[in-house]
């Protein structure tokens, strides 16, 4: 590559910085408004720095905890279990697919790829999964909905296609099961393709609001994405809340509403914050495998 | 992708078809043969045919009128009553203007963006620098479209948002956002850009990053600008890694609610005034689905919805076959 102007470089990272604080600044504003005083938010609006710095809606959520110390439960273990079932299921499909000496992985793959360009749509699946499966109101079905991506079973199966076949071959004439090569062998060598696919199920998981709202009516089993909306929708959601109730009366404050659910929101993308650098290293990483060796 | 995509047999041109009829002892030799590679497929294969194909089979009670003690065969036929509903409505025209609409503009304009920042990425005089940048730009695909709203609504509430005061601060007067449906058409775009645009390029960089350097070093020989590069070598050889993408993300957004279709539920908060503009299918599928006793009519909308979404990637790939076979999907 010849050298760049430092004319044109200058424009090319001032593009980039201006997109960049496009990401970003919506977010920090978010932060903001959830440490701001509620009388501050009312007279002076949002600022991206608080005018009047209070911890109060921070410190109110977590004096009602039970709710929104529900949702994390919720959210975390169906995060936890879901990535984990979801790269299990997926890669042992995968796998089997990508051997030459499965006669009929070419139908099977069909019939996996073609529930991405058709589906029965929303009625019949809510129906399935209410009226035949029982699922209603139970953590199954969080977990369950996104168990199984044809696409991600796509993206494995061509990863586990570039595994040589040597090593598998010379373990099963060391007289090991298929079972064993697989969990033995294919999957230590294959880590990059499951950091990947397990990172983009967790994300999945993690953000998932619709299943929630579709199934769940029970409010011990909210979710925290579906928490956030049901406190967006529903202004005095916490008030609810017998305890947060009972600390409101002995201090009577005003409720605070704004401060209360931008520090929610906060709390429910803080994980996802803190994981980040993680996160995107193996992304980047894995979206490399994704793209290019398709 | 391509290559591997199991292809349909009618399509193979020149080679001979393979005719084996299937025969159960041939099926029962193999099954018995590779029993464990069969015990992997079957968990997700199972899941597949509860969770995706027996709902194709309930597409029956776009044509019932359905009854939930009854079920799904119990419940008595109806012919073509539930569509005549929305067929004789407005909203089939708005939503599926709007679902082809956004669509197409949101596809577009992410994908061309991307492939810029791709290459300009290349450019910024620093690996360190653009990993930074890649950073930040990924960090909007990680939030969910409630968190989506959150910040939308910090951005655009009338009374606190950050955009009419800053307007204000200007000298203009404030906008009632949430109030005038035109505004819609252009913060949905924009709302689906910044949560995509940065993941498209981390994938189209990967992409760039896979081309051989010697046809760069061949145009360097022959003293091509980096504009001429981009044009004649980076862009053609993306070409089948944007198909590809582009065919999946149609076919995903024709999946009921479950595809990346989220801002539209939750932006406009489902508020009528802005239905014009932000109503796409899913939406009204979701919502006829919550309304008292609609079921039939979500799932016949539901059906349409499947087959504009069928129709619309068979078409695209018969168009991109057409022009280039070997970027097609099937």
């Amino acid at each position: 590559m010849q050298s760049t102007g430092f004319a044109s470089k200058l424009v090319v990272n001032l593009i980039f910085i201006f997109y960049s604080l496009c990401c970003i600044l919506p977010v920090l504003l978010v932060l903001s408004i959830s440490f701001t005083d509620e009388n501050s938010i009312m007279a002076d609006g949002y600022h991206l720095i608080p005018k009047v710095f209070s911890t109060y809606g921070y410190e109110y959520i977590l004096s009602g905890t039970s709710t929104i110390l529900n949702a994390y439960k919720v959210t975390i273990f169906v995060t936890l279990a879901g990535a984990f079932s979801s790269l299990l299921v997926t890669s042992l499909i995968a796998y089997a697919l990508s051997r030459t000496e499965v006669k009929y992985r070419g139908q099977i793959s069909f019939l996996i790829f073609f529930t991405i360009l058709f589906n029965g749509g929303l009625a019949p699946y809510y129906i399935l999964v209410t009226r035949y499966l029982h699922l209603k109101d139970t953590l199954l079905i969080l977990i369950l909905t996104a168990l199984v991506s044809p696409v991600n079973i796509m993206i494995m199966r061509n990863f586990f296609k570039d595994v040589p076949s040597s090593i598998i071959e010379s373990a099963r004439i060391d007289g090991s099961g298929e079972f064993r090569t697989f969990f033995r062998i294919v999957l230590p060598v294959s880590t990059p393709v499951l950091a990947t696919i397990g990172l983009f199920s967790s994300v999945a998981y993690w953000n998932d609001w619709f299943t929630c709202s579709l199934f769940i009516e029970n409010t011990k089993l909210y979710n925290l994405q579906y928490l956030l909306q049901a406190l967006m929708s529903n202004l005095d959601y916490l008030s609810t809340n017998a305890a947060a109730s009972k600390s409101l009366e002995n201090a009577m404050v005003v409720l605070p509403g704004e401060s209360a659910r931008m520090a929610t929101c906060i709390l429910a993308i803080g994980p996802i914050i803190l994981l980040y650098p993680l996160l995107q290293k193996y992304f980047v990483k894995g979206l490399t495998l994704g793209a290019v060796k398709s | 992708m391509s290559s591997q995509l199991p292809t349909v047999p009618t399509t193979v041109k020149g080679k001979p078809k393979k005719t084996s009829a299937f025969s159960p002892m041939a099926f029962f030799k193999e099954i018995g043969k590779h029993w464990t590679f069969y015990t992997m497929i079957l968990p997700g294969l199972l899941f597949l045919i509860i969770f995706n194909y027996m709902p194709m089979f309930g597409v029956v009670i776009a044509f019932k009128d359905y009854n939930p003690i009854a079920g799904v065969w119990g419940s008595k036929w109806n012919g073509l009553q539930n569509f005549e509903f929305f067929f004789k409505s407005d909203a089939l025209w708005r939503v599926t203007f709007n679902t082809i609409f956004y669509n197409l503009l949101i596809m577009v304009l992410v994908t061309s963006i991307a492939i810029v920042f791709a290459i300009l990425l290349q450019e910024t005089g620093g690996r360190y620098r653009s990993g930074i940048y890649k950073s930040l730009m990924l960090l909007p695909f990680f939030l969910s479209w409630i968190v989506g709203d959150y910040i939308a609504y910090s951005l655009l509430n009338p009374d606190q948002g950050l955009l009419n005061q800053i307007r204000e601060f200007f000298g203009y007067s404030a906008i009632d956002w949430y109030g005038e449906p035109s505004h819609w058409r252009i913060i949905m775009p924009i709302a689906y850009l910044l949560k995509s645009v940065g993941y498209s390029s981390v994938v189209y960089v990967a992409a760039v990053t896979g081309i051989s350097s010697d046809y760069y070093e061949a145009a360097d020989i022959d003293g091509a600008s980096k504009l001429q590069k981009a044009r004649f070598i980076t862009i053609p050889l993306l070409m089948p890694v944007v198909i590809i993408l582009s065919l999946l993300s149609l076919g995903k957004i024709f999946n009921g609610g479950l595809g990346d279709w989220g801002a539209f539920f939750t932006l406009p908060r489902e508020s009528g005034i802005l239905f014009s503009t932000t109503d796409v299918i899913d939406t009204y599928v979701f919502r006829a689905l919550r309304g008292v006793s609609d079921i039939g009519m979500s799932s016949a909308v539901g059906l349409y919805q499947a087959v504009v979404g069928l129709i619309m990637v068979l078409a695209t790939n018969y168009l991109v076959k057409k022009y280039d076979p070997e970027s097609s999907l099937f």
